[in-house]
């Protein structure tokens, strides 16, 4: 599903650059659960960047699906998010004057879909989030852990390849936090790939695969108990 | 292309963001109420200016006479010039291509008398072409013509307020009156766009008037109206010929102002016609100037309201968003705020215009001041575009910002 190669990336920084990924080799399967760990400044969510297309490599081969990404415009990359990926982020990043339900079903206009479909598709998910009776509600009226169970509905109501959560816990407390992993291991359990990035060792235990980073280089690569459980 | 998906979005964020869109929108409504006032008054000053010469024709020339004040070839000053039918017939003749029409001219004051009402008139002894000249209009049976000067016929057109004195609600028309103690026939009733005054006196033909009262070929002016197809400028150097020639032909000094001289509708028309010019050009510079105004305070606002929505533009972008949607989307709304903001102030203008009509006419010579269509149409295209611009380019910048920068914005 996600295959990377020799992958570095370095942000210009004044007349220096800052080399943050050194030539990165990882390679995701579909229907994974990972989870990449490092402290903050290892080089993390600049990995998320680059896989969720939201941010270009330098140097290294990328293959989203068996596509080479390259020679990407914002127009290409665009659809390919909208196509294969679905993001769910540390501040949630939903639009504050639409309502949960708008907010679910705004990649699917960006899909083309219909107004009544979409907004039909999209109840199902909150439904599946367990939030359909905040379906009108707006962000600010919802608790955290309701915000990020909106987010993943929002990730989920594409059908994407790869879900990627860039610290999906790390601005909840631990028994919401305990809801969210449990919806994710919910969507892996049904066959999607899920990309989790956090720095905390409790969330890392609960998915399969833990990849650690230090200073732009993979540390260690290993399965977890979860795993050998199934 | 109609997308009711896109309107919704684009209400959508207009409402949340009230009192923005508000203020985008006031400053283009302010910009284009200006602008409409400035045109609209100036074009009232204008229409007064047409209207302070509407009373005779626009092309209309008179050649006046009056006493010598410059000694010429032996003759003295003060000596009074006396024009007469030799030299209506020499105009006539001599620059007959540059003429459309032409009416003698002759002043006399007489009693007027009806039964019993009686009052003293102006009375004018013209040819039957000062109708035209003089922009007479004709209510009830006919001006002078031909055959009344050829036989010199004893008949009256007389004013609107000349009939009223005399007869009140009668009838007139065909009646005799008694004019300084010859019976005229009355043939016309008249009114005159140039006011009262106009309308309180009475025609006869000048051969009449020549016949009775003096015997002689006397005329107190010629007026004429060049030909309309001369240009200003022509027109002007006709006037100026034509009083040299007459200066010439009658022993006048060429220089003798007093003595004849060409009062010329063309000249007054250049003057009013820069004027205007003028008049227009420092509406047009401060109008646009207004635009331009409202223009880059929109343009303001949309950079602000942009940057305010970069996180908004990145998470849609994450979500899927072509950067050419969150372009035409923000380009959408600025459009539609300038448009219906610009609108509402150039209704907002054209209703205040309406409202001042003509009131303001006797003191500030505004006399129902409007905008035309065209001024109209082409402030609309200035707004649609300038909210073009002001949506365009702070848009594409923000769409062009790679997507984790704008997740980042705060």
């Amino acid at each position: 599903m996600i295959k990377i190669e020799k992958l570095h990336k370095s942000y210009p920084i004044g007349k220096d650059s800052l080399h943050v990924l050194k030539g990165i080799d990882l390679h995701i399967k579909e229907g994974e659960f990972v989870s990449i760990m490092g402290s903050s400044g290892s080089g993390k969510s600049t990995l998320l960047n680059i896989v969720g297309l939201l941010d270009i490599h330098d140097e290294g081969d990328y293959y989203l699906n068996d596509q080479l990404i390259k020679d990407m415009n914002e127009k290409k990359s665009a659809i390919l998010r909208n196509k294969f990926l679905g993001f769910v982020f540390q501040s949630f990043n939903l639009i504050s004057y639409k309502t949960a339900l708008e907010n679910v079903a705004l990649p699917l206009y960006y899909k083309g879909m219909s107004r009544k479909e979409r907004l039909k598709v999209a109840l199902e998910y909150l439904d599946k989030v367990g939030l359909k009776d905040w379906a009108n509600h707006l962000p600010n009226e919802l608790s955290g852990g309701q915000k990020q169970r909106v987010a993943i509905a929002r990730a989920l109501v594409t059908k994407p390849k790869v879900v990627l959560a860039d610290e999906p816990t790390g601005a909840l407390d631990s028994t919401t936090t305990d809801s969210v992993m449990d919806l994710l291991k919910d969507i892996n359990d049904e066959g999607m790939t899920v990309f989790v990035i956090t720095h905390e060792e409790e969330v890392a235990e609960q998915t399969k695969r833990i990849v650690r980073l230090k200073d732009g280089v993979i540390i260690s690569d290993e399965l977890t108990k979860a795993s050998k459980a199934v | 292309m109609f997308d009711l998906d896109r309107w919704r979005e684009i209400f959508q964020s207009i409402n949340k963001n009230r009192l923005r869109s508000v203020m985008s929108g006031f400053t283009v409504a302010f910009a284009i109420l200006l602008f409409t006032l400035l045109f609209g008054i100036v074009s009232g000053l204008s229409n007064s200016f047409k209207g302070a010469f509407a009373d005779d024709a626009q092309n209309s020339m008179r050649v006046r006479v009056w006493k010598t004040t410059k000694p010429f070839k032996g003759l003295q000053t003060g000596r009074r010039i006396q024009l007469k039918n030799d030299e209506y017939n020499y105009v006539k003749e001599e620059y007959a291509n540059k003429i459309q029409y032409q009416s003698a001219r002759i002043y006399k004051n007489f009693t007027l008398k009806y039964k019993n009402k009686a009052d003293n008139y102006n009375i004018r002894a013209v040819n039957p072409a000062h109708q035209f000249l003089e922009k007479t209009i004709i209510d009830e049976g006919r001006f002078l013509n031909e055959r009344d000067l050829k036989e010199k016929s004893k008949v009256i057109v007389i004013g609107r307020l000349v009939k009223e004195d005399l007869f009140g609600e009668r009838p007139a028309l065909g009646k005799r009156l008694n004019v300084n103690g010859s019976s005229y026939q009355i043939i016309g009733i008249f009114s005159d766009d140039g006011g009262d005054n106009e309308e309180r006196i009475a025609y006869i033909p000048v051969t009449t008037a020549q016949m009775i009262y003096g015997n002689n070929d006397y005329i107190s002016q010629i007026v004429l109206g060049y030909n309309p197809n001369l240009s200003l400028d022509a027109a002007i150097a006709f006037g100026n010929r034509m009083e040299r020639d007459l200066r010439k032909k009658m022993n006048i000094h060429p220089d003798d102002q007093s003595a004849l001289s060409v009062r010329n509708m063309a000249e007054a028309n250049k003057g009013v016609g820069q004027f205007m010019g003028i008049l227009y050009a420092i509406v047009i510079l401060v109008g646009s100037g207004t635009l331009v105004a409202g223009i880059i305070g929109i343009s303001n606002i949309m950079i602000f309201v942009i940057k305010e929505r970069t996180k908004e533009f990145g998470i849609r972008k994450a979500l899927g968003a072509k950067p050419s949607s969150i372009v035409g989307m923000v380009v959408q709304e600025s459009v539609l705020i300038t448009t219906l903001a610009g609108y509402l102030g150039l209704s907002l203008g054209t209703y205040l215009l309406s409202l001042i009509g003509n009131s303001l006419e006797e003191d500030y010579f505004i006399k129902d001041p409007s905008v035309s269509t065209g001024i109209v149409v082409g402030a609309t295209i200035v707004l649609i575009l300038s909210g073009l611009i002001a949506g365009y380019l702070p848009a594409k910048r923000a769409a062009n910002i790679k997507p984790i920068v704008a997740l980042r914005a705060d």
